[in-house]
């Protein structure tokens, strides 16, 4: 056993936060956050604006500094460590591409400070432009690339640099909404290519359900959940998790008792609920809206209790659904898909 | 009124007109008029005899200038100085606009560029007189030196400098102050995130995309320390700077065509500091 070194089990997380707590001025930031990112994840954190996801990304890559609490780092404490000496990079918001630079230099810049030879950094910032796709770019300035392409520089420009963890503040924010989905195809792919953590600051819900292992909802400076995308999205733990990550339908205290003979609110997501009798749990209502989305229609139903119920139906052909707007409609879903809230 | 704006939309030509007839009357016909006519005159003569201005061609000044050795080193000294005032005026103005840029809550930032600008305001001539009366033997800088064992510089060419220095201070923190600005945050947390440390980001970082604004800073403070005469009169004792000639020429001696001549010192020696600036490469990038 003493020289097989892998055989250690308690390889240290790639971040621990420990009762992180920042104020800004009498706002508080973040609100005291425990978290443990496993080395490997692609991890989420998601939530509104101003609910503190990017200033916990800051204090990880070190540009704020923590009122009380600590940060760790592949099993070290680094809260007092300048960021210039954490092993952490990131991929900034607007990008951050020093103008005065080519594309080769940014890229370069990380290993030049770190006094690595100019053969060898050259090398190495090649071959992160390769990977990002973006060979024969070298000597153009950051202004002549289009947005895609200066987000990965970004990306080329801190990967370059292997760090333990590569920290990502809405990377893909500012793209078009079909280029984003590009982007969030390859970033998976490259994190799942080069195994380094990615920890990953976004407010859209369906990137993260997408892209990340596990996602932590943040509200208020708090993480309100911690899990899977399957578990968050499934059994929320609040009724914040709950609005947050996809469209979630509330039956309050009436309707639930009436309904589903239970006490407390009560959640049901739409895809869940189908017209008819299909389900265990059956009730009635009339339909409000009616919206038209490609390749669903949309419908909100209303419950004698005033609840509105949200209904995704698929436009496949099958069944058509043919009510409008004031019809009185049956409605059904099965009792498991049901979760308590509150 | 209708169908003047209609006219005017309708005629590209005449909305330029409308634009650029006064300026371009002041520029060609005031400003460039009168360099002309200096440099013309500069190529003409005053008679000893009568003072009358003799219209033409002549060499004399020119080659005067360049031979006599009191020019020369006034020219070497002007320059020294104003070089001096340059390079003592970024080292001030960096630290003060870095503070004033990014270090400075926002709230109070608008307020201190106030404070920075307010000399401005007040006279030339006042802050010169009590840079005058800071520099006597008996001055606040003697009284404050004494227990130090220091000796402030009297009235000379030490006190000219700093005092020009004292003067043209906010000509170089604004220029600096406003390219710092927009330099963005995350640029330096960029670097210290890829590894720099505050001194290699500011090498790096901040000081080649602030260079322009040096330089601009630098051309004011340069070429307005060239021009001026009134400081070394005030503070400088008995030294002569580049512009005195120039002054003393107009003035007591009424040589204008001399004068003319060696205006053009100064104006060449900006040009040649500009093309410097130029053929560095360092403003290519913006």
């Amino acid at each position: 056993m003493k020289d097989s070194p892998s055989t250690i089990t308690d390889v240290p997380n790639a971040i621990r936060l420990i009762n992180l707590v920042k104020n800004f001025g009498v706002v508080q930031a973040v609100a005291g956050v425990n978290l443990d990112i496993v080395n490997g994840e692609f991890f989420a954190m998601l939530g509104p604006s101003g609910s503190g996801k990017t200033t916990v990304l800051r204090l990880i890559a070190g540009f704020e500094t923590q009122d009380s609490g600590a940060v760790e780092i592949d099993g070290i404490n680094v809260s007092n460590v300048p960021p210039f000496k954490r092993d952490v990079n990131t991929v900034f918001q607007n990008y951050a591409l020093f103008p005065h630079m080519n594309i080769i230099e940014n890229v370069e810049y990380g290993l030049k400070v770190k006094g690595i030879n100019k053969n060898e950094r050259r090398e190495r910032a090649v071959a992160a432009l390769e990977r990002v796709q973006l060979r024969g770019y070298e000597k153009r300035t950051p202004s002549q690339l289009s947005g895609g392409q200066q987000q990965r520089v970004a990306l080329a420009r801190a990967l370059v640099n292997e760090p333990k963890v590569l920290l990502l503040d809405e990377p893909l924010g500012a793209l078009d909404l079909k280029l984003r989905r590009e982007m969030q195809v390859e970033l998976k792919e490259l994190q799942q290519q080069i195994g380094i953590t990615f920890v990953f600051v976004t407010h859209d819900q369906e990137e993260a359900l997408t892209m990340a292992n596990r996602i932590a909802v943040f509200n208020h400076g708090k993480i309100e959940q911690v899990g899977t995308p399957q578990e968050v999205y499934e059994k929320p733990s609040s009724d914040f998790v709950a609005g947050f990550v996809g469209i979630s339908n509330l039956l309050h205290e009436k309707a639930s008792e009436q309904i589903l003979g239970k006490k407390g609110i009560f959640s049901i997501r739409p895809e869940k609920i189908r017209f008819g009798h299909g389900g265990d749990r059956k009730t009635s209502g009339l339909v409000k809206e009616i919206a038209f989305l490609g390749s669903f229609t949309r419908f909100s139903v209303e419950l004698a209790h005033g609840d509105r119920l949200v209904l995704l139906k698929e436009n496949d052909g099958s069944s058509e659904i043919d009510s409008t707007v004031g019809a009185l409609v049956q409605i059904s879903w099965n009792s498991k898909y049901e979760f308590q809230v509150e | 009124m209708k169908t003047f704006s209609v006219w005017l939309y309708q005629h590209r030509r005449g909305r330029l007109a409308l634009l650029l007839t006064a300026p371009m009357l002041w520029l060609v016909v005031a400003y460039l008029g009168s360099l002309a006519t200096m440099l013309v005159s500069a190529f003409w003569s005053v008679d000893t005899f009568t003072g009358k201005l003799v219209k033409q061609l002549t060499f004399n000044n020119f080659s005067l200038l360049f031979t006599n050795h009191v020019y020369r080193d006034i020219a070497l000294r002007s320059i020294v100085v104003a070089l001096l005032v340059t390079v003592i005026d970024v080292l001030l103005a960096l630290p003060i606009a870095l503070f004033l840029a990014k270090v400075l809550p926002i709230r109070f930032r608008n307020f201190a560029v106030v404070l920075i600008v307010l000399p401005l305001w007040s006279s030339y001539l006042v802050k010169t007189y009590a840079w005058r009366t800071m520099f006597s033997n008996s001055g606040v800088l003697a009284w404050a030196l004494k227990p130090l064992g220091i000796t402030p510089p009297s009235y000379g060419l030490l006190a000219t400098t700093l005092t020009l220095a004292y003067l043209w201070l906010p000509y170089m923190i604004l220029p600096i102050y406003a390219g710092l600005e927009r330099i963005p945050d995350s640029l330096l947390e960029a670097s210290g995130d890829l590894g720099a440390s505050a001194g290699k980001t500011y090498r790096n970082i901040v000081m080649p995309i602030l260079y322009p604004a040096v330089i601009a800073g630098s051309i004011f403070t340069f070429s307005l320390s060239l021009g001026d005469y009134i400081v070394v009169k005030i503070v400088g004792g008995k030294t002569q700077l580049f512009a005195n000639v120039i002054y003393d020429n107009i003035g007591t001696a009424g040589n204008l065509p001399f004068a003319a001549a060696a205006a053009i010192f100064p104006i060449v020696t900006v040009l040649g500091y500009l093309f410097f600036v130029r053929r560095s490469g360092a403003l290519e990038n913006f």
